[in-house]
């Protein structure tokens, strides 16, 4: 039997975290300095002496158990600090490459005859992405939403439907370069082998959206209250109606930001449009026919080219293409909060 | 209160109308999800029509290699190398940010760490490329000679000098977990966040610590999900096209050496960057990788899915 | 080993909102104290403050003193996890760990405290706990069954034992029984009669007739009005409580006439 069990042990003061940072940050920087390393190998040094010392310190005073619990809030917290880094250096370094290389012209003129250090731009890949996502989004918004319909209020709990939710969750981990090859290889059955035309691309791109779309709605349509749908019975209105005039309305708002996030997620997308819509300096505005090029694959054809014009525009092309993704999940999130169903 | 006193030939005469209506819905309805399956069974029957020419085409179709193994088990290696050490980086960061988020963080800084990771899934795949290949590679290049005087006797790290620009497989494998983090961050921290408060407190009133709250209560609970969100990510490294094939310098030599002047590209990005070859017979090979790859990420996904409907439905009867 | 708690002006917050307000009592080693009072006055924040549980909420604090045989249990240097090692708490609702054993839930608290158990101590302590919990003849032939393959009311009985397996001075129980059918219950009581000449048990009930039966003393709380915090209306002997109380709220409480 324990006889007094001590409340408080020994414990480290409240400020001993924040002495051992600042010590471990003048520990590594005297090394640092003496040895030239750079900001990056400062930091980690003073990092992992800092999880070092903590705990180290935390053991001898606190004990065992408390000093691995500091050396797991340490590292929670330095994984946190790590994973914030290269979002920060990305967003930093296309903002400040990409501004370089955009001004009106190069947003206005495309690739068409551009030889060697000539400016050139990024038009004929916006009209591609514009054309080949816009294909898709009217491809898959209306199956993904009549599916959502199916798997909320017919499917019920039968094996068709449960097949379908569980494969439209093993479709989001599709590759996209297989929903590539896939369209490819539909393409070239029908049209022969050297044919490409904007459209694949499209066909590629929805294999990708779909499983978002099927799932955000569906998510959004459950969410509409049963007596909702009952109240609507009662009066007499038919099924059909009821989802068409009750539940999709009801639900709108989540859809269409589930909508909006699926087509910020595929715009993004390069290697099926690059196998299977190809790519071309000029403008076309044929989906169905004809190489076309969109904004991802306009920055890859130009990062490969391995010339500081080209990578120039490979920066302003990124940094238009940030732009667009983070606008459009900026949208999602506007709309979702407008349209959202007011709460009593 | 009408209906009840509609007379019952009244309501017949509605039925008809509706019903039709009802039907061609619930048919159309229908036929959306059938078109997901059978989608879903194109892919597989047009890839492998497609591609199995490209499975025992003659021989120069395989250069430099002779046969469709000797072809892709070189793209194979770079795909599992670069996938495991994608994992090994991505797994512990992604487990403790989802920690952080669901345990550790004050509540005012959560929400905006969750919103940023979510951003970082955001970034489109090539412009991670882009900077992987600009600036990633140039920054890791010390690493590499570093760690091939160090480790240099392991195959992973020599006996090959070091890669003079950085463009190796491990940086490929870097940029994967950066790409990679957010899902497994995703999943693991909404199962943290699902782990009931009642055993939470049961650890903590025993006088657990932080950590052995999540060591007892939080770790058994969430263990399938985080597998499950271990696997999506597995999936997503080796299905990653562009990234891989931006930052990656290609020789079609196999070797284990992840920090060597070059490597084989990965399946997907090998794709990428030979669709050029649109020789019908070298396309009909590529169609067939693109087979491989496709049979492998569909059987992971499979699993995970089928990891986390176990437990789902574990739940649902406890 | 029990000891008693003396609590003086003790404010409860979550975040802003005052919980509970002004409580002071002492309460007793080696009897049983009751906390009775309406829903929402703040009975189980009240208990859940004197082992430092409440503050796990984020944003919650109090203000004010809980000296426990003398020793603040809020002073600076104290480590709440000790606290709570030596404070035991026992659910309203049975939570035993979802993927432990029955052994091995009962182990858990001393497996977190001493690295190395042989297993014949481990053993020694699975019985000795189980036994004290009146549950060691139900569950004897399947401790390494889950423990969740247990009844709610042998559930309950295990969050006990697994409770007193670490040998606490106080024992905590917030509306044990309240899950519970009147057997499992009258199990319970009994244990807590048992219990108390090792221990010192504070328990919240809703049940008067539990509180008559079990209790010494029993503290009531009462709010002043909806949106106001909860205080202590008396804390008194449970027999003076039940025949004839100092204020006549507690007595309108007592007697059912309250509104
Ligand atoms: N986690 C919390 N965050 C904010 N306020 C809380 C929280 N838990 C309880 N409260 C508030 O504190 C007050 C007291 O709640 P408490 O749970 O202590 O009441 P109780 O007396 O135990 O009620 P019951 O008999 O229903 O269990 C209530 O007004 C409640 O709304
Ligand atoms: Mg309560």
């Amino acid at each position: 039997m324990s006889s007094t069990v001590a409340l408080s042990h020994a414990k480290l003061p409240r400020w001993a975290p924040a002495l051992v940072g600042v010590v471990s940050l003048a520990a590594a920087g005297l090394p640092a300095m003496l040895l030239g390393w750079g900001l990056f190998a400062w930091l980690v040094a003073s990092v992992l002496l800092f999880l070092a010392a903590l705990p180290g310190w935390s053991l001898v005073v606190e004990g065992r158990r408390s000093a691995v619990d500091r050396l797991m809030t340490g590292l929670v917290w330095s994984a946190f600090g790590v994973a914030v880094l290269p979002l920060v250096w990305l967003i930093y370094v296309v903002v400040d490459q990409g501004a370089q290389a955009i001004n009106g012209e190069f947003l206005t003129y495309s690739m068409r005859g551009v030889i060697g250090d000539e400016q050139g731009g990024v038009y004929h890949a916006l009209i591609g992405t514009v054309f080949i996502t816009l294909a898709a989004t009217v491809v898959s918004v209306p199956i993904g939403i009549l599916t959502a319909v199916y798997l909320v209020e017919y499917g019920g709990r039968s094996k068709l439907a449960r097949w379908i939710t569980f494969l439209v969750d093993v479709m989001t981990g599709i590759p996209s370069i297989v929903a590539g090859l896939f369209a490819l290889a539909l393409v070239v059955l029908i049209f022969g082998p050297a044919f490409r035309m904007g459209f694949g691309g499209s066909i590629a791109l929805s294999l990708l959206m779909i499983p978002t779309v099927v799932r955000s709605a569906e998510e959004m349509f459950r969410l509409v209250p049963m007596d909702l749908r009952e109240a609507s019975y009662a009066l007499g209105v038919p099924k059909w109606r009821t989802i068409l005039k009750v539940v999709v309305p009801t639900a709108i708002g989540g859809v269409i930001t589930g909508i909006v996030l699926a087509i910020s997620r595929v715009i993004g997308e390069t290697a099926p449009l690059l196998v299977v819509a190809g790519a071309t300096d000029g403008v076309n505005f044929n989906l169905f026919d004809g190489r076309m090029t969109t904004l991802p694959v306009f920055i890859y054809s130009q990062y490969a080219q391995s010339t500081p014009a080209g990578y120039q525009r490979a920066w302003g092309g990124a940094l238009v293409l940030i732009a667009i993704v983070m606008l459009l999940n900026l949208i999602a999130r506007l709309l979702g909060k407008l349209l959202a169903p007011k709460k009593a | 209160m009408t209906a009840t006193l509609n007379p019952p030939e009244a309501e017949r005469s509605e039925k008809p109308a509706s019903r039709r209506g009802d039907r061609i819905f619930a048919g159309l309805a229908r036929g959306a999800g059938l078109t997901i399956l059978l989608a879903l069974a194109a892919v597989f029957i047009f890839l492998f029509v497609e591609g199995w020419n490209g499975l025992n085409a003659e021989e120069a179709t395989y250069r430099p290699a002779t046969d469709f193994l000797g072809y892709i088990g070189p793209l194979i290696l770079s795909t599992i190398l670069a996938a495991i050490i994608a994992l090994i980086v991505a797994v512990p960061f992604a487990i403790g940010i989802a920690l952080f988020i669901s345990h550790y963080a004050p509540r005012r800084l959560a929400t905006p760490v969750a919103y940023v990771i979510d951003l970082l899934a955001a970034v489109p795949s090539v412009v991670f490329g882009l900077w992987g290949g600009r600036y990633l590679a140039d920054l890791l290049q010390p690493v590499h000679v570093w760690l091939h005087d160090r480790l240099g006797f392991l195959p992973f790290f020599g006996p090959d000098p070091a890669s003079p620009n950085g463009r190796s497989l491990f940086t490929a494998g870097i940029v994967l977990a950066i790409m990679i983090l957010p899902i497994i961050t995703a999943i693991s921290r909404e199962v943290f966040a699902q782990t009931p408060r009642l055993h939470e407190e049961a650890a903590l009133a025993l006088g657990a610590t932080r950590w052995e709250m999540i060591r007892y209560a939080v770790f058994p609970y969430a263990r399938s999900g985080m597998v499950s969100g271990v696997m999506l990510g597995l999936g997503r490294a080796l299905g990653e096209t562009m990234a891989v094939a931006m930052v990656l310098a290609v020789t079609p030599v196999a070797t284990l050496n992840v920090i060597g002047t070059a490597s084989p590209a990965t399946i997907a990005s090998n794709i990428a960057l030979n669709y050029k070859e649109a020789t019908p017979s070298r396309q009909s090979l590529l169609i067939a990788t693109g087979l491989v790859l496709f049979a492998v990420t569909f059987a992971i996904n499979f699993f995970a899915r089928w990891i986390v409907g176990r437990n789902e439905r574990k739940q649902a009867k406890a | 080993m029990a000891k008693s708690i003396d609590v003086s002006d003790l404010n409860i917050y979550y975040g802003d909102f005052l919980a509970v307000e002004g409580v002071s009592m002492t309460i007793k080693a080696r009897s049983v104290t009751a906390f009775i009072g309406p829903s929402g006055c703040g009975k189980s924040t009240m208990l859940r403050s004197l082992n430092r549980m409440h503050e796990v909420i984020p944003g919650a604090r109090v203000e004010g003193k809980v000296m426990v045989d003398g020793q603040s249990l809020y002073g600076p240097d104290v480590d709440p996890v000790a606290v709570r090692r030596s404070i035991g708490m026992v659910f309203q609702r049975p939570n035993p760990f979802p993927t432990m054993s029955i052994y091995d839930n009962v182990l858990a608290g001393s497996r977190l405290n001493s690295r190395k158990l042989s297993k014949a101590d481990a053993d020694d302590i699975v019985e000795r706990s189980l036994t004290h919990a009146n549950l060691w003849n139900e569950v004897k032939d399947r401790l390494g069954k889950p423990g969740q393959g247990l009844s709610g009311g042998q559930q309950q009985r295990l969050c006990i034992a697994r409770a007193i397996a670490v040998e606490p001075e106080v024992l905590l129980m917030d509306e044990p029984c309240s899950a519970l059918d009147p057997i499992s219950t009258s199990a319970i009581e009994d244990l807590i009669h048992e219990l108390k000449s090792d221990y010192t048990i504070v328990i919240v009930t809703h049940n008067m007739q539990q509180a008559a039966r079990v209790s010494d003393e029993t503290g009531f709380f009462n709010l002043k009005a909806a949106g106001q915090p909860g205080h202590l209306v008396e804390f008194n002997a449970t027999k003076k409580m039940f025949t004839n109380p100092d204020e006549p709220a507690t007595e309108a409480y007592i007697s059912g006439r309250f509104g």
